[in-house]
């Protein structure tokens, strides 16, 4: 149970998926306008995150790994086909994304009217296939672990679109250098944010 | 007006136009600083500069075929299920260069380790197949495959280049500092390692690009 609540603060904080890896920074960049739409945007994604990273882990654990579809007949434990893990991943994020677009158009309507287009932008967003390719890589050992993981990345994510489209709402009345505005300035204030984050790396748990 | 029939009768392999596919990523069209796409990987793989070369060759090799294929499919195509056929294809592609990093280059696979995967959600490949590929012949798409994959490595080559050199005094893991700067009080900067360095090296380059050419400038 500590270990559960040790993993999700580092995966929000320390891990964070904007701030230590740059995963999902296109959207990031470009629907940080205001912090209505980034927040639903955040939600969306972790919600996504929610659902896909324990069925790839699934997927991982009993067919892909090597040896892993000993279950089905012992002739088939000795094969390996981790190499089709991006494949299957992917199809299995563009899958579910479509899955979760139709179950909110049917189910709440009001919501899918707010999260609009970028339901079906998920599927392309980094940070949802690099929560999948972390979870392979670093050998999670049970489902729990892995929606853990899951939720806090995804809540770390919101809490960084958030913030930076709270940042760039009070920005617009500032006098940037004509160069830098727009994308410059967004770079910079996203590199100060994350060494503002590094200062949660000295945090051992 | 006769001049323009004559021209239209069959292009050559290299015209005006698909050179320009090719030149114009480098700066006016970028994909990183202007179109912003592809930031994911530009930003977590410049710590060095050799991983950042490897990973610039696989995007750009990715680009280019699976622009070529796509242009190629892209009548047959339906373009209700558009977005899968061209993950799949990408995705194919990705796996190939992922294979031949592991057998080839293995410590730099491992190093680049998550982020070949994620060339697959790279926004670069699904910006140019959508904009370029899916509405051009298959030549110039793999131009502009080429062109779009090579721009997006010359950012990465100049941000790896200078996180390297100030990061840790080497470039291409051979010292270039000479020890007597050491001695006199000369500190490697630990900040360039470090994931924020990325974002603000981009920032100043993109500072950079757009006071030199002012039409980028945004309002």
């Amino acid at each position: 149970m500590e270990n559960l609540f040790n993993l999700f603060v580092r995966s929000i904080f320390i891990d964070n998926m904007i701030f230590a890896y740059f995963l999902g920074m296109c959207s990031y960049l470009a629907v940080s306008k205001t912090v209505k739409t980034s927040v639903g945007l955040g939600i969306a994604v972790t919600f996504v995150l929610l659902v896909t990273a324990p069925v790839n882990w699934l997927v991982d654990t009993y067919l892909l790994k090597p040896g892993a579809l000993a279950w089905l007949s012992p002739d088939l434990a000795d094969l390996d086909l981790s190499y089709l893990s991006f494949m299957i991943f992917i199809a299995v994020i563009a899958a579910i994304v479509q899955l979760v677009e139709m179950a909110v158009e049917k189910f709440s309507p009001s919501l899918y009217n707010a999260l609009g287009i970028f339901l079906p932008l998920i599927a392309v967003n980094c940070a949802i296939l690099g929560v999948a390719l972390f979870v392979q890589e670093r050998d999670y050992h049970s489902i729990a672990e892995v929606t853990v993981y899951a939720g806090g990345s995804g809540i770390g994510w919101v809490l960084a679109i958030a913030s930076l489209a709270a940042i760039r709402e009070k920005i617009t009345y500032s006098h940037i250098p004509k160069p830098l505005r727009g994308l410059g300035i967004t770079f910079i204030i996203t590199g100060l944010m994350a060494i503002a984050f590094m200062s949660f790396m000295g945090i051992k748990i | 007006m006769s001049e323009n029939t004559q021209t239209k009768e069959r292009e050559p392999m290299f015209s005006a136009k698909v050179l320009k596919l090719l030149k114009n990523p480098f700066n006016l069209e970028n994909p990183i600083t202007v179109q912003v796409l592809g930031i994911c990987s530009a930003l977590a793989v410049t710590v060095q500069l050799k991983p950042a070369i490897v990973m610039a060759l696989s995007v750009t090799i990715v680009t280019a075929f699976s622009n070529l294929i796509i242009s190629a499919l892209r009548n047959t195509i339906p373009s209700r299920i558009r977005i899968i056929v061209q993950l799949v294809v990408v995705a194919t592609l990705v796996i190939i260069v992922d294979q031949v990093l592991k057998a080839y280059v293995y410590d730099v696979s491992k190093k680049l380790s998550v982020f070949v995967g994620l060339i697959i959600t790279n926004c670069i490949l699904m910006g140019r197949l959508e904009a370029f590929a899916m509405g051009n012949k298959p030549w110039p798409s793999f131009v502009d495959g080429i062109g779009n994959g090579l721009g997006y490595g010359l950012i990465l080559v100049i941000v790896a280049f200078f996180r390297e050199l100030l990061g840790s005094g080497k470039v291409l893991g051979m010292k270039v500092i000479p020890d007597f700067f050491y001695k006199i009080g000369y500190v490697d900067n630990g900040l360039m390692i470090l994931p924020p360095m990325a974002l603000i090296t981009i920032g100043i380059i993109i500072w950079i690009q757009r006071s030199r050419s002012t039409e980028l400038q945004e309002k």
